[in-house]
């Protein structure tokens, strides 16, 4: 199996490796990086529990290769509280209980990471689109939902008075 | 769709006058007599400690959120030992075939690969080819003669890198000879095909079943007025948490100790097993069931690949990790459903509910691995007689082997209340509507009034509390339910199709009391372990396991509403059998009215030795005391006070002379009775006639359990298991074709409820404590899934019932509701 040079950012840290062609982005990141936030739920990407933000984008990291994602800026779930302060996203999710198991919660949060990053302000009915590729079988959404409505509001108002 | 066709009409004689077997058990449900009394509801949560204390009531944020949140969760595939082996398997093909050889000499070329396990293998181990099922039945860990359904374990490969695991599978050359499988569960009923020949007797027909009084209920439809029947499949389906099933077992040889990291809901009871299986002394099983990435029943039964994944790590001598793909969870991991049912249901006259009857064919697999109460192999099914008020009732089950996975259980479900609440939701809609009256107005009709309470049915159980007529009010208040009917009406007139279903179930849970309840011999009490610190902080550990309930934020609120200290200063542990009590863990929602309970009673054990020490350092008798939320204070005189901060400091520091030292207590509880939850739902559907596409408009649900600990953790537990009702009624059921394969083994076919599908639930309650739980609280996790199904049911018959149609098997797919359109000439 070909060996090929990846230089990537995570978390704002610049990491270069050795990888083999074939490895999944999800699982250089879970094994190489050891940054086991990042789950698998799936073998055909569908549920998103590996949903990771490249280049700005959410992505499912079980359908990247890590040879592919050379040269990107990637974040995860290790990557979104501040110093130890958490991110409006995660005081939301804890806020309004939009998680049980956790095993879902990292990718659903950096789906919708993703989503108020392209849209500050969206309605019910987005949000809910925003993360139909992020399967759930604890919650219900509901509370995921409300979670991230409160994460749009808490980021505006920090908007206003920055 | 109506069904003229009753499948069981096929079977040669009655399942009551099969041939006797030598083999075939009989088994009749014991009759569980509860210690309970008439308790008042009300709509408000009950609060007795301030905020700062957090006992309950409390809408507290989880204590186990802050690692969840930022990818500090420790689930089994994070766990990562240094010279780590992994394990991959190869899977049959085939529902029913042959072994004929296994050759697994080019997969063992591949560097990388260290060892393949066969069958073989595991039978000069020490015959650890076959293993016991939860059920008392055998079930194969890897064969040596044959497959029994698609996707079993065939053999397993060990290798350095788990992409070289995968790699390796590919190279093991398997020659089966296939067999005709049976699929269909009345065909294995004439055991033409005999799924398991290993077994001395040959016949598919594993046990007979039967609760209540037959020649009364016969009585009863002899005389009745009205009978309605109806045959029903409850679809096999599957729990799909969002995490599969693994492990990492890690031998030490030099210690003699096992330690073993796994997707457990049952530590406790799995390192029992372990042990009687694989001859390993107990204490040198330690069995660590990290965070769990939800279980829903799915990570009680012991699959083969723990198994194998421990004697590989015996045989390395290094630790060895397996986690399943999401297809190979889906394909071969315990199901549940699967139930055949024909239904009878009796009224009289003046359409009041007299009698129940009802036949049943329980389709388990290639083994019964289901994980009931040893005594109840179709679990608690006789509760079928719901919230209804009626004379006698009698149920068969007839449990028979085809060739699928094994299971029975797993899906959130409370040992078969589901396929209960189903069945008796819809047949009372039937009747109702063959009778023109109002579903809602015929359920109150037919209600257990509160004051009958506590209540025996005719089936044997004696219901702890229940106030229906409150739920139904409620919930039809909430959703508007006469201006609905008028609309619904109005829509009617112009072609539009528009339904209103309802389900006012009755749960039972809280397994139980040990006369009765038992898994593998082993009592179904369970426990908690206190102690409190010098400085007044303290530890809980209990025999449960959370797989996201909150149990690490709700227990402490129980010690916390006991004792005082606030919830924040109680840390709670679970999972580890080396450091907590023994327990039978979390499923059939069990953890509150048991290991819930035991926290009470542990705590009270403290607040019994907490008197002591407070009389003593007050020097007043014990009996001039009383206790205000975190302290003793003198009556009459309550500035004379130790908190339980204080008193923990003493009980280490200045305790009594001839008092034992420090402050900690333990609880094995055993509840008196199960506890029965209930609630009434209703969902409002709109029917998309050309499409055949069923919208939930609203859905409302009024769930009663009791005393409430959380009210933010209940409404989490009620919108997931709602969801998870959803989905089997609409989405969800795996299909296998005529030979065997599973047609829905992924999740591209296997389709799981989105954001978008699920609706914005509305949630209502009723407060009725348990009268015999020390908190009154009743459990909830199941309810919602138990109850959702037959309300989204009813709501669809509901809007097509004036076109003649009676009953629509779940999933209702838009497939199946267009053709009826179609049939019914609604569309061309």
């Amino acid at each position: 199996m070909s060996t090929h040079k990846v230089s990537l950012t995570v978390n704002g840290q610049a990491h270069s490796a050795e990888v083999e062609a074939r490895i999944l982005l999800v699982h250089f990141i879970r094994e190489q990086l050891n940054l086991t936030g990042t789950h698998v739920g799936c073998d055909t990407s569908s549920c998103g529990a590996c949903t990771v933000i490249v280049d700005g984008k959410a992505i499912k990291s079980c359908t990247m290769f890590a040879v592919q994602a050379e040269g990107t800026n990637v974040e995860t779930i290790e990557g979104v509280a501040t110093n130890g302060v958490l991110h409006p996203l995660q005081e939301g999710f804890w806020e309004r209980h939009g998680l049980q198991c956790g095993f879902c919660t990292p990718g659903m949060i950096m789906s919708a990471k993703a989503l108020l990053a392209k849209n500050p302000n969206p309605t019910e009915d987005e949000i809910r689109w925003g993360i139909s590729g992020n399967l759930c079988r604890c919650t219900g959404y509901v509370k995921i939902v409300e979670a991230i409505q409160y994460a749009a509001e808490k980021l505006n108002a920090q908007e206003v008075t920055a | 769709m109506s069904n003229e066709h009753d499948p069981f009409s096929a079977l040669d004689a009655p399942a009551d006058g099969l041939r006797q077997l030598a083999d075939r058990v009989e088994f009749h449900t014991p009759s569980p007599a509860g210690t309970s009394a008439a308790v008042a509801t009300s709509h408000e949560v009950r609060i007795t400690t301030p905020a700062s204390v957090s006992g309950i009531g409390h809408r507290m944020k989880r204590k186990e959120d802050p690692r969840f949140l930022q990818g500090k969760g420790n689930y089994v595939d994070d766990v990562k030992l240094p010279g780590m082996l992994y394990m991959d398997m190869v899977r049959s093909p085939y529902a029913h075939a042959k072994i004929l050889k296994i050759d697994a000499s080019e997969a063992l070329k591949i560097p990388g690969v260290l060892a393949v396990i066969t069958g073989e293998d595991l039978k000069a181990a020490g015959n650890l080819h076959w293993m016991p099922t939860l059920m008392s039945d055998t079930q194969m860990v890897l064969p040596i003669e044959k497959v029994v359904y698609y996707a079993q374990e065939i053999c397993a490969v060990i290798a350095t890198e788990r992409y070289i695991a995968a790699d390796a599978i590919q190279h093991v050359n398997v020659d089966y000879e296939p067999l005709d499988p049976v699929v269909n569960p009345f065909e294995a009923m004439k055991d033409k095909i005999i799924v398991r020949d290993d077994k001395e007797i040959k016949t598919n027909h594993i046990w007979h079943w039967e609760a209540g009084d037959k020649d009364a209920t016969d009585k009863i439809f002899d005389s009745a007025a009205k009978v309605v029947t109806q045959y029903m499949h409850i679809p096999r389906i599957h729990v799909a948490s969002i995490e599969t099933c693994g492990m990492v077992a890690d031998y030490s040889k030099i210690k003699g100790k096992m330690r073993i990291y796994m997707t457990s809901q049952a530590p406790h009871a799995h390192r029992t097993v372990f042990a009687l299986v694989s001859g390993l002394p107990e204490q040198k099983i330690q069995i660590i069931s990290p965070d769990i990435g939800g279980g829903f029943g799915g990570k009680v039964p012991v699959y083969p690949g723990y198994v194998v994944c421990a004697v590989a790590s015996i045989v390395t001598g290094r630790p060895v990790k397996w986690i399943e793909d999401r297809s190979e969870n889906l394909q071969a991991d315990s199901f549940a459903r699967d139930y055949h049912i024909t239904a009878e249901m009796a009224a009289d006259a003046n359409g009041h509910i007299t009698g129940l009857r009802v036949r049943t064919l329980a389709d388990n697999g290639a083994a019964d691995a289901a994980a009931n109460p040893s005594k109840f192999p179709a679990g608690l099914y006789s509760i079928c007689t719901g919230s209804y008020d009626m004379q006698a009732a009698h149920v068969v089950v007839d449990g028979v082997y085809t060739n699928k996975p094994p299971g029975g259980v797993a899906y959130r479900c409370s040992f078969r209340v589901t396929e209960a609440v189903h069945m008796v939701e819809r047949m009372t809609d039937i009747m109702a509507n063959e009778l023109g009256e109002d579903p809602a107005a015929f359920r109150m009709k037919n209600f257990i009034k509160p004051e009958q309470f506590p209540y025996k049915s005719p089936t044997g159980w004696e219901y702890d509390s229940g106030n229906y007529h409150a739920a139904l009010q409620l919930a039809m208040d909430m959703i508007g339910y006469d201006d609905l009917r008028k609309e619904q009406a109005e829509k009617r007139a112009r072609g539009e199709y528009m339904g209103i279903g309802i389900s006012s179930f009755t749960e039972v849970v809280g397994a139980g009391p040990s006369r009765d309840f038992d898994i593998l011999g082993i009592k179904m009490f369970d426990s908690a372990e206190i102690r409190i610190h010098p400085t007044g902080k303290a530890i809980a550990r209990f025999g449960t396991k959370s797989q996201g309930q909150g149990h690490e934020t709700t227990y402490a609120q129980i010690v916390a509403e006991e004792l005082g200290i606030p919830a924040n200063d109680i840390e709670v542990e679970e999972g580890d059998t080396d450091t907590a009590p023994y327990g039978l863990g979390t499923y059939a929602s069990r953890s509150t009215p048991t290991a819930g309970a035991a926290a009470s009673m542990a705590a009270r054990k403290i607040r019994a030795k907490a008197r002591k020490i407070a009389a003593y350092l007050l020097e007043v008798g014990e009996d001039d005391l009383e206790w205000n939320v975190d302290r003793w204070q003198v009556k009459g005189s309550p500035e004379q006070a130790k908190t339980i901060q204080e008193i923990a400091f003493a009980a280490y520091t200045n305790h009594p002379q001839g008092m034992e030292a420090g402050l900690e207590a333990t609880d094995y509880y055993d509840p008196p009775n199960l506890t029965f939850p209930f609630g009434s739902y209703i969902a409002v559907v709109d029917i998309d006639s050309g499409t055949g596409e069923v919208k939930i408009r609203r859905f409302v649900a009024v769930d009663d359990c009791g005393n409430i600990i959380n009210p933010l953790v209940v409404e989490g537990q009620i919108h997931g298991g709602l969801t998870m009702g959803l989905a089997p009624a609409l989405f969800e059921e795996i299909v296998y074709d005529e030979r065997g394969t599973n047609l829905t083994g992924t999740f591209m076919d296997y389709l799981l409820p989105t954001a978008v599908e699920t609706p914005k639930w509305e949630l209502g309650k009723t407060i009725t404590p348990s009268p015999h739980h020390p908190i009154g609280a009743k459990g909830v996790g199941e309810s919602p899934t138990v109850g959702a199904p037959p309300a989204i049911a009813n709501a669809v018959v509901d809007a097509l019932w004036h076109l003649g149609v009676r009953h629509i098997d779940i999933p209702i797919t838009p497939q199946k509701v267009w053709k009826i359109l179609r049939e019914k000439g609604v569309i061309d």
